[in-house]
């Protein structure tokens, strides 16, 4: 079994990441929660592209066709002390509507941000 | 799990279920172990996607309503030999829930609460803020009126449960699609008779509704208004580190709780009573936002002061399917044969829905009367029989 590895931080190796491949974990979204890729240290800064790559050599499709997982802040971890003294900003203003009709329709795809 | 089905959804089933979050694939799993053949899993993302996948996780007893309680009850037995069922491990570890308060007024409400829990076999016990450092050593007691502590309560990974139900489901032959949506039901006179989905019709007589913050939306599709709203709430986890923190701590007071996760991460969130409350699926956003994480920086340092060194790491939103009792809605509606709702858990839908599912999948097909259930169901709104859970935190 190879020893390539794909994640660093979560030391996740690419047989182990086909291995979720063939166990039913088609996506992304669902891989990088049962393997780790991307959910350690650098938040997939290091491996994010390369198991998009990877699913898309064993879906056998162009890697444009791979759907990305949501990028989330922050950028760097940051310490709670740093946090805690900025001083907690408004709501975002999209957020105020309580109905569609009060602003523009989001697509809904049930894995967006 | 098994490579899940691709292609056209079948032309007919006996029962379709609405959600590939733990509510739908529990109850597919219930349905299929007691003899129900094609069954039909809809999930219009990945499974997990919705609510189930960005809870937090806790598993407690501690409520102040009966039925909330003795669900939960049954739950946490449940899911101790969970794993074992479902062959996947859901990193259940119960290190217990803290429930902390500043307000003197509330004191009276976590005793009563202590009180009506222990007479339901739960073995919770009132504390002093002093006692509260023989389990969380470095807590912040000096502002605390009092607290509840509960031992057997606890927390598991939603997505190892999920894929757990889902894998139990397909060994057990229930068809589960992602990527296919519900477009549409159909009835015939008074009854449920089929669907139309992103991938096909199918006829049914049977439709669960499991769909969470989008169950409001579908029970409209069959002429049912659900009073559910959809709450946002943010959440987020730290680096990992070595283990610091038994319980869960939650505080009824301001609205904060966290944990940590069997992988090391701190894992919690807090209530913004400026977050929306939303009634329709197209007004739903779940981007992260800076005033989360400021917000609960400083609560968090504030009732855990080590916590200032410590760094977060990831951030998210997701929704409440929250009800005006806070508490789930459960069973059928009169008029409509063979539509079935397990929705509305309020924010609660990880801890409760392995035995309402057990539950719901006894009362569909044997129409054996549930006390729950019955005490659950939608009519209790119209009929004013509403008692309001008053430890819905987050």
């Amino acid at each position: 079994m190879s020893k390539r590895i794909l994640c660093r931080c979560e030391d996740v190796t690419r047989a182990e990441f086909r291995e979720a491949y063939a166990e039913g974990f088609t996506e992304l979204e669902s891989l990088k929660r049962y393997t780790g890729v991307s959910t350690g240290f650098c938040q997939g800064k290091g491996c994010l592209v390369e198991s998009a790559l990877e699913l898309s050599s064993l879906r056998d499709v162009p890697p444009g066709d791979i759907c990305l997982t949501n990028i989330r802040p922050p950028v760097e971890p940051v310490t709670f002390a740093e946090l805690a003294r900025l001083e907690p900003p408004p709501l975002l203003d999209d957020l105020k509507r309580t109905s569609a009709a009060a602003g523009p329709q989001r697509p809904d795809t049930g894995d967006e941000t | 799990m098994i490579p899940l089905p691709a292609g056209p959804v079948p032309q007919r089933a006996d029962a379709v279920v609405v959600g590939g979050g733990i509510n739908g694939l529990a109850i597919s799993v219930e349905l299929a172990r007691r003899g129900l053949r094609d069954i039909v899993v809809l999930e219009k993302a990945y499974l997990g996607s919705g609510s189930t996948g960005r809870c937090g996780g806790g598993i407690r007893q501690v409520w102040t309503t009966e039925e909330n309680i003795l669900l939960a009850k049954e739950s946490v037995a449940c899911y101790g030999s969970l794993a074992g069922e479902l062959g996947l491990h859901t990193f259940f570890r119960q290190g217990g829930y803290l429930m902390v308060t500043e307000d003197a007024a509330q004191l009276e409400t976590l005793r009563s609460a202590v009180a009506l829990q222990n007479r339901c076999g739960v073995r919770s016990e009132f504390l002093q803020p002093r006692d509260c450092l023989k389990l969380v050593p470095q807590l912040n007691v000096s502002r605390l009126a009092g607290a509840l502590f509960c031992p057997d309560d606890g927390t598991a990974y939603p997505f190892s449960v999920v894929w757990g139900y889902a894998r139990a489901a397909q060994r057990l032959g229930v068809k589960v699609f992602i990527r296919t949506e519900l477009v549409d039901v159909a009835t015939t006179g008074e009854r449920i008779s089929g669907v139309r989905t992103s991938r096909g019709g199918i006829s049914t007589p049977l439709l669960i509704n499991c769909a969470g913050p989008w169950a409001r939306t579908l029970a409209a599709k069959v002429g049912v208004s659900l009073p559910n709203r959809q709450e946002r709430h943010e959440i987020m986890v730290s680096e990992s580190y070595k283990p610091f923190l038994d319980p869960m701590v939650i505080s009824i007071s301001n609205g904060i709780y966290f944990s940590q996760s069997m992988r090391g991460e701190l894992l919690g969130g807090i209530g913004d009573p400026g977050e929306p409350r939303w009634e329709d699926a197209g007004s739903f956003d779940t981007r992260s936002q800076l005033r989360f994480a400021a917000r609960f920086a400083r609560a968090l340092i504030d009732s855990f002061p080590p916590a200032a060194g410590m760094r977060l790491m990831r951030q998210w939103a997701g929704l409440y399917d929250v009800t005006p009792d806070h508490r789930p809605i459960l069973g059928g509606v009169p008029g409509l044969d063979g539509y079935h709702h397990l929705c509305g858990f309020s924010g609660h839908g990880f801890m409760l829905a392995p035995v309402a599912a057990r539950r719901m999948a006894r009362h569909i097909l044997t129409g054996e009367a549930d006390e729950i259930i019955a005490s659950l169901s939608l009519d209790r709104f119209a009929r004013g029989e509403i008692e309001v859970d008053a430890f819905v935190v987050g």
